[in-house]
């Protein structure tokens, strides 16, 4: 078990193309760091350099007390798990799991009483003997983990593990992965394009996009503090909405309707310089059933005012998930479009729906009377608001920004 | 339903046993003649009357068909060893690195594949004539891997696609140094694709009549399709039939043992080039 | 067989996910990559130049001498005038002609047949195993031995098929009825090659499209020339160019069949004869090359006219 230091480390193919550029990130022992991105960001990459499977062009990785750029896989001690499990078809099990010993020259007792305590938390004792095409995708799946386990390596690294599997099963092997890597408490670094892996498992999360490091922080501090558009877009789902707006006598005129701005929002806003034309992002809890909140407010303190501004939409669609409700609904003067934005709908296949991306959403207590096709009074949360720039992406109302 | 089910398997069934048929009688047929004595060797039967072992007995016990024997699978398992060697190099370069000048190659492999052997034929008798290869085994080894390469490259390349190459990362992370990678991961699932390129260049080679009837001129490396060809009979008045259908059914007992034992592999190879593209 | 060349000049995709997936050889840069490739090809070049291409230049060479191997000390360097002997002689043209109908006829009839041997292959599911395993043994065994089983059985007093036909008639003697056996022939040899390489584009037509079409409506035969033929037409547009180019070289079974005898020879019977029994290398190379530039010709056709179907072009899907 060691710490993993990344310092300006870049990637630059042959072809010039440059994949990974000024990585700086500091894993601490036995911590869970989540690689996350759209493809092509340049998460697997880095994780290849770190396994010692490509080469670094600049900058340097230390694993442990050693910098091992220059490193054979094999010198690194570090087990990978891939997306394709790669486990050896000619050999069972038992053979697949115990081959990294076996090329350390482990004797053969200890190799296999390892194997058995690995198959043993793994749940594969009965499965040993067979040969990877006899095993359902979940078993290869465990025997890929069991073959990283065995050695225990100063570091796992496990590119999108979990994206072969179906969705019911992917979500049991999260939880198990969870469980193991707490329980080992090996400095694990993870590899995903799904956020919602990326803001369940780890305990830091790495969002990468186009070679850069975007926002290194914890979910929740990726959750509630996004740096930029594209983190701010990228975490989250249903996604966080984008409104154009424009910032005039302390509210942002926005296709919702006047939004007025708090006094902190206000100061932090013109200390930094903010443009006229800006980017107003809502996150769908953001925005309340007026009427329930007003009968709410009956029973007690008056929670209404300038900071909690309403308008009125009409449902388009409703979806209701018997804890919440989501509703749908169109805004006149459209969503906000910028280079980030356009990625993210790309990446997440929203453009392959043929839906019109105007669509803002809308996350409701159960109890609302919205109906589809009917209007309804929605209140929005303004302290729950982001006000990005939309020339740069930089969200204006980051904590960090306003001292 | 059940009645449906029977006509739709007594059709499929005619039709199979047509098919084998088909592609059975011929051979059944010069098997059939290599049993027959002399004096049933016209009756057209289709099973001899009087089963004999006579024709072989005679065949082998000439040097002109065992020496043939000899050169037929001397010079096709050399062939076959070179061209596989070569191949492996190739294809694996194909499958797997990027290099200015694939596509050269493979074009070129191409180009040889469609070559007409017999405009070969008249400059490599002469060239084997002036450097002294002429009626050698290496004179015929040299045509034979030449154009059997390009199957080789073909069938070769598209198996090692088929290989997962993350498995090569793997077995590095793993702990492997590259030379173990290769040997203990890779290698071992390499050898089906090569085994299997290895019987379809042997039966290329050992198909082979033109070069071996060119480029040889006495026993000394006539193959056996070539040597069938020159059978006299044991006197001038009687016709070599029974020896060549003799001879023929040697040499096709190899063939049979590939086909019943490797049947898929062969079907493989034959159409994993072809249409994967 | 075509094989598929990978991108090998395109430059690689600037994400850097896929450029990681074409890249697996660490610490070895393009370079090295490169040296590499080089290094394992060159044997095989090396080999397939030296036994082809410098025999061909070295043939054209030949081609344009008198080299007659009865009178070694009159070789001379006549110009194109073999070439003007081969092209104004009645016995190329006969062997053009013979070889273009034997190659048009057997392939014709083998692309029909083999289809139908495919679809058989295909479908069968019980027997599957036996069938494909005794469609292999035409494909494997000797060409020689084979033509000797039809010469036998097509020989008077010997063979079963020449019972069948009247009293004294010999069929091997006559120029039609013999090459109607030597196409015969030919296609009992080569069709489960054919039927294989289409059975391998049948696997590509997806069960699914069938299915979907059968809803639609379409019958068996538009199932058929509708969506499988138009599917498969790379598989079939690969098998065509290949077994057009090996019936062309056709040698084996005329040699065994009938020498050439009555006006039967193809155009690889006519260089052997040249070459061995008159023994005229001018004469012989002059054909050599001819015949290869029919072939470059037949070749280059099929290339053009079918363009992406060429093997060794993508034929991605």
């Amino acid at each position: 078990m060691a710490e993993i230091i990344l310092e300006k480390v870049t990637k630059r193919f042959p072809d010039g193309a440059l994949a990974v550029k000024d990585v700086d990130l500091a894993i601490a022992d036995g911590e869970f760091v989540i690689l996350v991105g759209p493809s092509g960001c340049g998460k697997s990459t880095t994780l290849n350099m770190i396994a010692g499977l490509e080469d670094i062009t600049h900058g340097s990785l230390r694993i442990g007390d050693r910098v091992v750029n220059d490193l054979a896989p094999k010198e690194r001690d570090v087990a990978m798990v891939f997306q394709s499990y790669a486990l050896y078809p000619h050999m069972s099990v038992r053979e697949n799991m115990g081959f990294p010993l076996r090329l350390a020259k482990v004797d053969k007792g200890t190799i296999n009483a390892k194997v058995e305590e690995a198959a043993r938390i793994l749940d594969l004792t009965d499965h040993l003997d067979r040969k990877p095409a006899n095993l359902s995708g979940g078993q290869r799946q465990r025997v890929a983990m069991g073959r990283a386990i065995v050695r225990d390596p100063k570091a796992f690294l496990m590119d999108e593990p979990l994206s072969n599997l179906d969705a019911k099963l992917r979500v049991q092997m999260r939880t198990q992965i969870s469980r193991l890597q707490r329980r080992l408490g090996t400095t694990t670094v993870y590899v995903t394009h799904d956020q919602t892996e990326a803001m369940t498992l780890g305990d830091r999360v790495v969002v990468m996009r186009q070679g850069l490091v975007q926002q290194v922080g914890t979910p929740a501090e990726l959750y509630d503090h996004p740096r930029n558009l594209f983190v701010a877009g990228f975490i989250g789902s249903p996604a966080m909405n984008f409104l154009n707006a424009t910032l005039e006598d302390g509210a942002l005129r926005s296709p919702l309707g006047d939004l007025s701005l708090d006094d902190r929002m206000r100061q932090v806003l013109e200390r930094r310089n903010a443009p006229r034309e800006v980017i107003v992002g809502l996150r769908p809890e953001a925005f309340e059933d007026a009427s329930l909140s007003r009968d709410r407010d009956r029973g007690g303190m008056f929670r209404g005012g300038p900071e909690r501004p309403v308008f009125t939409a009409t449902v388009d669609v409703l979806e209701s998930l018997g804890s919440d409700v989501y509703i749908y609904f169109t805004a006149e003067g459209g969503p906000a479009k910028t280079a980030e934005l356009e990625e993210l709908a790309t990446d997440s296949g929203l453009r392959d729906t043929g839906a019109e991306a105007g669509q803002i959403v809308a996350r409701l207590d159960a109890a609302t009377r919205a109906r589809e096709g009917h209007p309804v009074e929605l209140q929005i949360d303004m302290s729950k608001a982001h006000v990005f720039d939309p020339a740069t992406g930089e969200n204006l109302t980051h904590p960090d920004s306003t001292g | 339903m059940a009645a449906v089910g029977r006509t739709h398997r007594v059709r499929w069934g005619v039709v199979n046993v047509v098919v084998v048929l088909y592609a059975l009688f011929p051979v059944w047929w010069i098997a059939a003649l290599s049993f027959k004595d002399p004096a049933t060797l016209t009756d057209g039967d289709y099973i001899p009357r009087d089963w004999t072992w006579e024709n072989y007995s005679g065949i082998f016990d000439t040097s002109e068909f065992t020496r043939a024997l000899v050169n037929s699978i001397g010079i096709a398992l050399i062939a076959t060893v070179i061209a596989v060697a070569l191949g492996t190099m190739a294809a694996y370069a194909v499958a797997r690195l990027r290099f200015p000048g694939k596509r050269v190659l493979i074009g070129m492999s191409l180009l040889i594949a469609m070559f007409p052997p017999i405009s070969l034929v008249s400059p490599l008798f002469n060239i084997e004539r002036i450097i002294g290869i002429f009626d050698t085994w290496i004179g015929l080894i040299i045509p034979y891997m030449t154009f059997s390469l390009p199957l080789a490259i073909y069938t070769l390349s598209a198996f090692f696609r088929e290989i997962p190459w993350d498995l090569e990362k793997a077995a590095k992370v793993d702990g492997a140094t590259p030379a173990q990678a290769f040997r203990m991961v890779i290698v071992p699932l390499a050898a089906p694709g090569v085994f299997t390129t290895a019987i379809l260049v042997f039966i290329f080679c050992w198909n082979d009549f033109l070069f071996a009837i060119s480029l040889t001129s006495t026993e000394s490396a006539r193959t056996v399709p070539a040597a069938i060809a020159f059978f006299t009979g044991s006197s001038q008045f009687q016709q070599p039939t029974g020896s060549i259908a003799a001879a023929a059914a040697v040499i096709t007992i190899p063939i049979i043992i590939f086909v019943l034992f490797f049947q898929r592999r062969i079907v493989a190879g034959l159409t994993s080039g072809a249409v994967k593209g | 067989m075509s094989m598929q060349a990978e991108p090998a000049g395109a430059p690689p995709p600037p994400e850097a996910e896929q450029v990681r997936q074409g890249k697996a050889a660490i610490s070895a840069g393009a370079r090295q990559e490169r040296r590499l490739g080089w290094l394992l090809c060159a044997p095989a070049v090396l080999v397939m130049l030296a036994v082809t291409a410098y025999p061909i230049g070295y043939a054209v060479y030949l081609s344009l001498q008198r080299y007659d191997l009865r009178f070694p000390g009159q070789a001379d360097f006549v110009g194109l005038s073999n070439y003007g002997a081969v092209l104004s002689s009645s016995f190329w043209w006969d062997a053009f002609w013979v070889t273009l109908f034997i190659t048009a006829v057997s392939v014709a009839i083998e692309l029909v047949l083999g289809m139908g041997l495919a679809l058989v292959m295909h479908r069968t599911i019980f027997t599957r195993g036996v069938v494909r395993t005794s469609v292999l043994v035409p494909y494997g065994i000797v060409t020689v031995v084979a033509a000797f089983s039809w010469q036998y059985a097509w020989t008077p007093d010997l063979g079963y098929l020449a019972e069948l036909l009247p009293e004294g008639e010999a069929p091997l003697t006559e120029r039609w009825s013999a090459l109607w056996i030597i196409i015969l022939a030919e296609v009992w040899k080569t069709t489960p090659f054919m039927a294989l390489l289409l059975l391998a584009g049948l696997a590509l037509v997806p069960e699914e499209t069938l299915k979907a079409a059968m809803v639609d409506g379409a019958t068996a035969w538009q199932r058929f020339t509708r969506i499988m033929v138009p599917l498969m037409k790379p598989a079939i547009l690969v098998a065509l160019l290949f077994r057009t180019l090996d019936a062309f070289r056709i040698f084996d079974n005329i040699y065994v069949l009938t020498q050439g005898a009555q006006d039967t020879g193809s155009l690889s019977i006519l260089g052997y004869d040249n070459l061995f029994t008159a023994l005229n290398l001018g004469i012989g190379s002059a054909i050599s090359v001819l015949i290869f530039i029919c072939v470059a010709i037949i070749a280059f056709t099929f290339i053009k006219l079918f363009g992406a179907a060429a093997p060794g072009a993508e034929v991605k899907r």
